[in-house]
């Protein structure tokens, strides 16, 4: 049984970072340590650590699920799903939230210092998978005296390392939801992330990916990764309920190349905004983990062979007009289930939001996850 | 038993407690949590809308959004002790196929479908020449999801022409159970429990 954490306990609440001494064995075949975490924990395990839920962030979300971010100052990235009288619940559950490692907010990545050489890794950094960041959780769980999670649950790349932590570690998961995500990257996934990493890696900035000494960082580039990556988070019908065809502050079009139209403002906007939050070196770096993402091929092409040994219940929430992970993603996850007796739900709940609506406002989401984990007695 | 509907009612109580259960187009999952609930039954359902399956995933059920003439194909072979498919049948684009995945997927099957030999439905044909709207058949012929009618003769005939075993019947008029008797045509509902 894991000790109960005291209020006192250094390991538990905001902004809290541990470097574990790893090694932790990569997918790649390198290791990597030591390895520093950087998480949140809300709430206080019960006395028997029953109550543990681990909520995984998208690509370029962070630990801050349910608490102010340091950087924008925003309200965390999920207090519609995780917060008081919410379906995750500080009053009822204790709550982790980790960067995971390749990102940089305060996570081993690129950008972090190695301390063999006392400088950044830039790209030296070894390439991880969705299973590594999943194996970094894990030796978290370690540090915090977690042995089995009540609950995992995560959207689009959060999702993924849901998906994955059963697979991984079967006897660790009770309860494991999955929205708006994928059990494999498609080509069209692979297609747009590689637009984003060549247009940051043609950013003269960029400079193999030593930009750190110097602070000339490829923004350029990053943002319009961002703004490619950005599009794929909306749907068509979104973006013209948003913006239509409308001009941005001003009466007539230009007939120049400034920002006439608000959805190129409100892109661009978007791409700014994230270059003061987000590494270049993480972006491509996380983005290359998705890509090499696709359970069944780590199970010998076998999807329903990789849930074989866990007897986790799951449940996976697609989105009508998320084309990035489409339905039919989540119905091939749901059939692998089947197919293996596993305990599944899944539903397609229906937003105009696109592939963004799991970060939205949705009472149906809430609903289904709430009940979902209610009856896992999470 | 709750307020479950009677070929529903019905059903929970032959259904054997510890079973493995499958319920096709199982609606808001008011007889998987019956089922759960009084017979800890392990209750799988799939259902075709998605508020149906919210409702039902907010009950702690395992409930799967699909379609029973597409969906059945990816449950294993004799992966459950029961497939429940109750008035589902006659929405189906192609009822016999959908009947054969049960009896692939569980080892019994119950079956519950309207009658559409009831005398009342006969009566508005042959007098009124209108196609019958009742208290089980309520919506007009333009808007039912009803598109497959069959009637218990014909259901019967089905099975015999497939070879399927039948290991019990119940008919319906009405909240009560009533007689084999000319079901044909006194039955408003019938639930039969088949085996391959």
């Amino acid at each position: 049984m894991a000790s109960l954490p005291r209020s006192d306990d250094s390991r538990f609440g905001l902004r809290r970072q541990v470097r574990l001494a790893g090694p932790i064995a990569l997918s790649s075949g390198a290791s990597l340590g030591p390895v520093d975490i950087a998480y949140e924990t809300y709430g206080a395990m019960n006395a028997d650590a029953s109550n543990v839920i681990l909520i995984c962030h998208a690509l370029t979300g962070d630990q801050y699920v349910a608490s102010d971010h340091p950087v924008t100052g925003k309200p965390g990235w999920w207090w519609r799903m995780v917060g008081a009288g919410k379906p995750v619940d500080p009053a009822r559950h204790f709550i982790i939230c980790s960067n995971v490692i390749g990102s940089c907010m305060g996570s081993s990545g690129p950008a972090s210092v190695d301390p063999a050489t006392g400088e950044p890794h830039a790209m030296r950094f070894p390439v991880l998978t969705i299973a590594d960041m999943v194996r970094a959780q894990a030796a978290l769980l370690d540090h915090l005296g977690v042995k089995r999670l009540a609950a995992v649950i995560g959207g689009s790349m959060g999702g993924m390392q849901a998906l994955t932590w059963p697979t991984l570690f079967p006897d660790r998961v009770e309860n494991c939801v999955v929205i708006a995500s994928t059990a494999r990257h498609s080509a069209q996934n692979i297609a747009f992330h590689e637009v984003g990493r060549q247009a940051i890696m043609a950013d003269p900035n960029w400079r193999g990916g030593d930009y750190y000494a110097d602070g000339l960082v490829p923004s350029a580039g990053l943002a319009v990764a961002r703004m490619a990556a950005h599009i794929t988070y909306l749907s068509e019908a979104g973006l013209t309920e948003k913006f239509g065809r409308r001009l941005q502050g001003r009466d007539a079009k230009t007939f120049g190349f400034d920002a006439d139209f608000q959805v190129e403002s409100y892109l661009r906007h978007q791409g700014l905004s994230f270059v003061d939050r987000f590494d270049a070196n993480s972006y491509l770096y996380i983005t290359r983990a998705m890509d090499y993402y696709d359970i069944a091929e780590d199970h010998g092409g076998s999807l329903a062979r990789a849930f074989a040994a866990t007897r986790a219940r799951f449940c996976l929430v697609s989105f009508d007009t998320d084309w990035l992970y489409p339905t039919a993603e989540s119905r091939a996850i749901v059939h692998a289930l089947n197919a293996g007796g596993a305990q599944a739900s899944f539903v397609e709940l229906s937003s105009p939001f696109g592939h963004d609506a799991f970060l939205l406002e949705c009472p149906e989401l809430n609903r289904v996850v709430d009940g979902f984990l209610r009856g896992g007695r999470a | 038993m709750s307020a479950l509907r009677p070929d529903l009612a019905l059903i929970a109580r032959t259904v054997r407690p510890g079973a493995r259960v499958l319920d096709v187009g199982c609606g808001d999952g008011a007889l998987m949590a019956e089922l759960r609930d009084r017979a800890q039954v392990d209750a799988r359902g799939l259902e075709i809308d998605a508020s149906n399956v919210a409702a039902a995933v907010g009950r702690g059920l395992s409930v799967v959004q699909g379609d029973a003439d597409t969906d059945l194909t990816y449950y294993p072979d004799a992966s459950f002790d029961y497939a429940i498919l109750s008035q589902t049948l006659q929405t189906t684009r192609r009822p016999d196929l959908v009947v054969e995945e049960l009896l692939r997927i569980a080892a019994q099957a119950f079956v519950s479908f309207p009658n559409f030999a009831h005398w009342r439905g006969r009566l508005s044909l042959m007098w009124g020449g209108r196609m019958p709207v009742t208290r089980l058949l309520p919506d007009s012929w333009y808007d039912t999801l009803n598109i497959h009618h069959v009637t218990v003769d014909d259901f019967r005939a089905l099975v015999k022409e497939r070879g399927w075993h039948i290991d019990g019947q119940w008919f319906l008029k009405g909240d009560r159970e009533t007689t084999h008797a000319n079901a044909n045509l006194f039955a408003e509902h019938a639930v039969f429990l088949l085996r391959r």
